[in-house]
């Protein structure tokens, strides 16, 4: 009578997260701070992404006792991160009933070759991609929801830009082609054809795409909703910033009115210094994220 | 395909969540649509969506875009609503006070405990509908004024008072029209004769 976990259940929270704001918090007072400035949801992990990749080291699924304290304290959405292809690790987060699992670059990769069967999972998945058969592979694993990579950590914008405008450009090329060209591209895409052809013909993907990986002023929300994102991921970008309750109301403001420069202006004003930035192009290959999961 | 220019104006509150879906629906019904954002956005309506959505983060954007009181006035000047999931939590006696009942959030659990279901509600025509649960609330408690038109495991899910339906479920994500069919008058619902206003 009741059936749980089908794929509507699960793309259908995506669905409802649209047009918001989902916050990487690493303390419960945080996730207070997260919700009450209006995210969506949070993702609770023990270190943002720019102190992962200042750390160095193994990156792992966060302690079971730090979600459950996040989950405590707050009644929106709680997600964490497993590592790629880490299903015991998303069995885990699934076993705590977190809301959402982040198959996630940002953690150290378990498995090289395989991602999660997200099939296998009553728990909904979110996992990045670079282009658009990076996307279609993950939904075609089961991923309930995808976010463009990006480059966690940095602050700089400018690769969630590049992938963004990637998904959406090979996006726009399959809906030009003729039916007969699909297989092919399927094959260029490396991706499963029934996905090509329902992408080819719909024009849009399958799921909920928000976007992530160097967020960190209202105006980058705002434009990456711009260019197609349905809703935004910041991770370092709040509470690496001189005032984050402040910082945080304005990402929210910016990417409800994305379309408003004058509200733009004004959610902009007087937040402080952003995070401590790094420019991705000064990245050697091996501190790139993004590059992780194919 | 664009809406006749004589078509009923909905607005779709749009501060987050699940706004397009619903906006979908009307168009497919030959509706116009606003997305609603700024008390600006509700001159004209002839309906109203409060979508699904977190609603503490829907409730902090009417908070910050002042739109509480001009909502209200919308829907006391007489103009249908529907609200669905969050949107039934925004319409409740502690938020915006539109319908004289109390929601219980995240009543169904976390979000593995989300579901879907054949429901049939009280007068819909045609059938029960497939009713998606996301992280859904159920109504709690209901003024004597509010019939209740559909429960799950006897808590109550779906609910009329007078023009203003409220559902804790999501009808949009399928293809089944028939909720959004009523907000534009074109179908029938229990409960008209509970309407005195």
């Amino acid at each position: 009578m009741h059936d749980e976990g089908t794929f509507t259940v699960k793309a259908g929270l995506a669905e409802m997260l649209k047009g918001g704001v989902i916050m990487d918090v690493v303390t419960p007072e945080q996730a207070k701070i997260a919700e009450q400035a209006g995210a969506c949801a949070v993702m609770a992990l023990e270190r943002v992404p720019a102190d992962i990749r200042r750390d160095g080291g193994v990156a792992r699924m966060s302690d079971p006792e730090m979600i459950s304290g996040i989950q405590q304290v707050v009644t929106i959405p709680v997600m964490a991160k497993a590592r790629i292809g880490h299903f015991v690790e998303a069995q885990v987060l699934q076993a705590l009933e977190v809301d959402y699992v982040d198959e996630s670059e940002v953690l150290t990769p378990a498995d090289e070759a395989h991602h999660i069967d997200k099939w296998a999972f009553t728990v909904p998945f979110v996992c990045g991609a670079k282009n658009l058969g990076e996307a279609l592979r993950r939904i075609g694993e089961g991923a309930a929801m995808l976010r463009s990579k990006g480059e966690a950590g940095t602050g700089d914008i400018v690769e969630a830009v590049r992938h963004m405008r990637m998904i959406t450009g090979e996006i726009r090329r399959l809906t030009t082609l003729q039916p007969s060209e699909l297989a092919s591209a399927a094959k260029e895409l490396q991706a499963p054809v029934e996905l090509v052809r329902e992408v080819a013909s719909s024009g849009k993907l399958p799921v909920v795409l928000f976007c992530a990986g160097g967020i960190a002023t209202p105006a980058d929300a705002a434009l990456m909703m711009a260019l197609g994102a349905e809703g935004v991921f910041v991770g370092s970008g709040i509470f690496k910033s001189d005032d984050p309750p402040a910082r945080a109301r304005a990402i929210v403001e910016a990417t409800t009115h994305w379309q408003d420069p004058e509200r733009l202006a004004s959610a902009s004003r007087g937040l402080g210094a952003p995070m401590t930035s790094l420019e991705s192009s000064k990245l050697s290959p091996e501190e790139l994220l993004a590059g992780r999961g194919w | 395909m664009g809406a006749r220019p004589d078509a009923p104006l909905i607005g779709v509150l749009a501060l987050q969540g699940g706004f397009a879906a619903h906006e979908r629906a009307l168009r497919c019904l030959g509706a116009r649509v606003r997305q609603v954002r700024v008390p600006g956005d509700l001159e004209g309506l002839e309906g109203l969506v409060i979508p699904g959505g977190e609603s503490t983060t829907m409730t902090l954007g009417i908070e910050r875009e002042g739109l509480a009181q001009p909502l209200r006035q919308l829907v006391a000047s007489g103009v249908r609503v529907l609200g669905s999931c969050a949107g039934l939590i925004m319409l409740d006696r502690e938020h915006l006070g539109l319908m004289d009942i109390r929601a219980e959030r995240n009543a169904f659990g976390r979000q593995i405990r989300s579901f879907e279901t054949d429901l049939q509600l009280d007068g819909l025509e045609g059938g029960p509908l497939r009713a998606i649960f996301i992280r859904a609330p159920w109504i709690a408690q209901a003024g004597p004024a509010v019939q209740v038109l559909a429960s799950v495991d006897g808590h109550p899910v779906a609910a009329r008072e007078g023009e203003i339906l409220a559902v804790a479920f999501h009808a949009e994500l399928t293809d089944d029209l028939r909720l959004h069919r009523w907000l534009l008058k074109d179908g029938s619902l229990a409960g008209a004769a509970a309407s005195n206003g």
